[in-house]
């Protein structure tokens, strides 16, 4: 049995190295591979159904952080990566610097897949610095607020969703408003962690960590400092309960009522239900008014890998599971939420609500949200790392006490050292 | 010709049966070690089509980096806090367990389970046990009256954190193989002692630690060797998942750590290839370091005798 099991295995690591060859029966195989819920199990039979000469193999990671250092090595070493690769936004900037590596989805793709499909930014995000076009947008996180109704109504603050507009109209509106939380509550932070609130800001920026030929720009951009500066005031007058983002300690916080706000993509509505647990059912309320206007924050694309041997059905199959139909079955499937204009005007859409933040029409209010989104960023090689491993350990430093000048020296040099 | 074969047989047969090792080892051992120090000579990316030399550039570049020394200040640090607790509590332990106890097997078996246990879930359970906010050692400080300590935040009480789960892991398996040291001591020398007028005590520190000194150090050793290369615990520490920082100012990253995420996160293989021969050579040093102690202290031992 467990014989049979190991050359199962065996075969099936061979199956994913052979990049999709000639089966037996005549039928092109091809593998493609993703992490996580994209909600494409039943996608594939019926693109079998509809492609008889088709067999589709799909290789699936529970993380994105392996998913994507596999990615990085298999990509290093010229060969193991699947015909179809799925790319996470935040790792999108590290292979568009390695974009010769892709097919040009422009060139190879149906013909019938043209750029209107998609919103703008989600679009543009997919296109290296020469316009190659890497990756068919699948889902997105567009930012909206969500926050505590009961804190907010205890600590003194409105929390009907007209008086909250008010609070989250800008930046310095949601700050102040956080000093009055903190006070009006006797001490409770008003946000979880400042590394969430610091990169909702940075991403809000025309300009990011790298300028459009790729010098690292975050000593001479104002707005990085700026933004660095009213968020590291705001933890030392104690808005930010220090919670590194998706620690166990932060799970913990959700249940233990620990901060009032926080920054809201699509997919954190699940996160916080899961978190939160029953007992605080219908206290937490989301806002569609984001400070500083909207933003994006997740979202995944399909990339066709030079590496692949059947690029042209590769990239057909991955111009097929970005339809605006395929979108929507994922979306009832898995909650992933639709980047393709038509998707977002279905009726599917218009009609979802959600009991848990008091029966919310969270559908409709994430569409509005996803149009809301700015133009894109140009995000520089390493950009996602900076974000990722120099900028949130420096806020956290902050947290832990460290002077706001001291770890913004730290940023600095951790950025300079993740883009040498 | 048969006689030839003989000959060759006599001849060349020996080194075929002991290939196999060295084959063995030249591919596994010799070859990664020797590439790594080729490898360290180079600006060389994860992904890199033409990678170019530098000589002795990353090595430069190493001894000045501040986050290498820190990093190096960390290992040793909990290499100190976990080695030393270790090494006495396995002494104790086994001391305690040559003692006549019931179901001595049971107890020996129940010190050896925290080896056993997965390294990945201890780490998951500890760095819960020792969370700043909601973790448990923190809530039985506030009930004793004591206060909150950050184990993540304050680099010492990192250090102790990690170390206590080093020892967790450790102690027991290293308590065994003194415990077999232990049963190897000749009845009769005690049986000398007892005949003196030596308490359990006087025996203890003047029969039974003398004697186990080659076992110590073969559990120091191997304990240095460990100590200096430990991984997983800090990793797991992290309160951020899946980082590589050793906290928020590297407070807790030894050096391995800080290997992997040179080579993985900043995909700097070059620089990577630098430090591991780096930590290569310092293994040795305290390695042979230990040896020489070891040498000292057995012809010492023997002089007495």
């Amino acid at each position: 049995m467990s014989f049979t099991a190991a050359a199962a295995l065996v075969l099936a690591a061979c199956g994913g190295d052979s990049g999709g060859e000639q089966s037996a029966d005549g039928k092109i195989e091809l593998t493609i591979s993703t992490f996580g819920e994209f909600g494409y199990d039943d996608l594939y039979a019926e693109y079998e159904r509809l492609h008889p000469n088709i067999k589709i193999t799909p290789h699936t990671t529970g993380q994105g952080g392996p998913y994507h250092e596999t990615l990085f090595t298999k990509l290093g070493a010229g060969s193991g990566l699947d015909d179809v690769t799925a790319v996470e936004e935040g790792h999108m900037s590290d292979v568009l610097a390695k974009s010769s590596r892709f097919n040009d989805l422009a060139e190879i793709g149906p013909a019938g897949v043209t750029p209107d499909r998609w919103l703008d930014w989600k679009y543009e995000a997919g296109r290296d610095k020469d316009g190659k076009l890497i990756g068919y947008g699948t889902d997105i996180g567009p930012l909206a607020m969500c926050y505590r109704k009961d804190l907010f109504e205890a600590a003194g603050l409105p929390s009907d969703p007209e008086g909250v507009k008010k609070l989250f109209e800008s930046w310095d509106s949601y700050f102040a408003a956080g000093d009055q939380f903190v006070k009006g509550s006797g001490g409770t932070a008003w946000f979880d962690s400042a590394s969430q609130i610091f990169n909702a800001m940075q991403n809000q920026l025309p300009t990011g960590y790298f300028d459009r030929q790729d010098n690292l720009v975050i000593e001479s951009n104002p707005g990085i400092k700026k933004n660095w500066d009213q968020v590291t005031a705001a933890v030392e007058r104690g808005q930010s309960a220090g919670l590194v983002a998706f620690s166990n300690e932060w799970n913990s916080g959700f249940k233990g009522s620990s901060f009032a706000t926080k920054t809201c993509p699509s997919w954190m509505l699940g996160v916080i239900e899961e978190q939160a647990g029953p007992e605080h059912s219908g206290q937490w309320a989301v806002s569609g008014v984001f400070p500083g206007g909207g933003g994006n924050w997740g979202g995944s694309y399909l990339t066709v890998p030079t590496q692949s041997e059947h690029p042209k059905e590769a990239a057909e199959l991955a111009a097929w599971l970005t339809e605006p139909e395929q979108q929507i079955k994922a979306f009832k499937a898995k909650g992933a939420f639709p980047s393709q204009v038509e998707a977002l005007e279905s009726p599917e859409m218009a009609e979802a609500t959600n009991e848990y933040f008091g029966g919310v029409r969270d559908g409709e209010l994430f569409v509005e949200q996803a149009h809301k989104v700015g133009s894109a960023q140009y995000k520089g090689p390493g950009d996602g790392k900076i974000q990722e491993n120099a900028a949130s350990p420096a806020l956290q430093a902050v947290e832990q006490g460290r002077s706001p000048e001291e770890s913004w020296q730290q940023l600095v040099n951790g950025a300079a050292q993740i883009a040498r | 010709m048969r006689d030839r074969l003989g000959r060759w047989d006599v001849k060349y047969s020996p080194y075929l049966y002991v290939a196999p090792f060295f084959v063995i080892f030249g591919v596994v051992g010799l070859f990664p070690l020797l590439y790594t120090a080729y490898v360290s000579l180079f600006d060389w990316e994860l992904i890199d089509d033409s990678p170019s030399f530098i000589g002795f550039g990353n090595y430069v570049l190493l001894m000045s980096d501040p986050q290498f020394w820190k990093v190096l200040t960390n290992t040793f640090s909990i290499f100190l806090l976990s080695a030393i607790p270790q090494v006495i509590m396995a002494v104790l332990l086994a001391a305690l367990l040559n003692t006549r106890l019931r179901f001595p097997t049971g107890w020996r078996i129940g010190i050896l389970m925290p080896y056993v246990a997965s390294l990945v879930a201890l780490g998951i359970i500890f760095a819960n046990l020792f969370g700043p906010n909601f973790g448990l050692v923190n809530g039985i400080f506030e009930l004793l009256g004591l206060d909150r300590v950050d184990w993540q935040a304050n680099r010492f009480a990192s250090h102790v954190a990690i170390a206590i789960m080093v020892n967790w892991r450790w102690t027991g398996y290293n308590a065994l193989i003194v415990l077999a040291a232990m049963q190897a001591i000749p009845r009769e020398l005690h049986e000398a002692a007892v005949v003196d007028g030596a308490g359990p005590v006087r025996r203890f520190f003047s029969v039974t630690l003398p004697l186990l000194r080659p076992t110590l150090i073969f559990v120091i050793v191997t304990a240095t060797i460990g100590g200096l290369q430990i991984f997983t615990e800090p990793k797991l520490f992290d309160a951020m998942p899946g980082s590589n920082n050793g906290g928020s100012t590297n407070q807790f990253q030894t050096v391995t750590l800080f290997m992997y995420q040179s080579a993985f996160e900043r995909e700097d293989l070059g620089y990577a290839s630098a430090i591991a021969w780096v930590l290569f050579v310092i293994i040795i040093l305290v390695a042979l370091i230990n040896f020489l102690l070891t040498r000292r202290i057995a012809s010492a031992g023997e002089g007495r005798r």
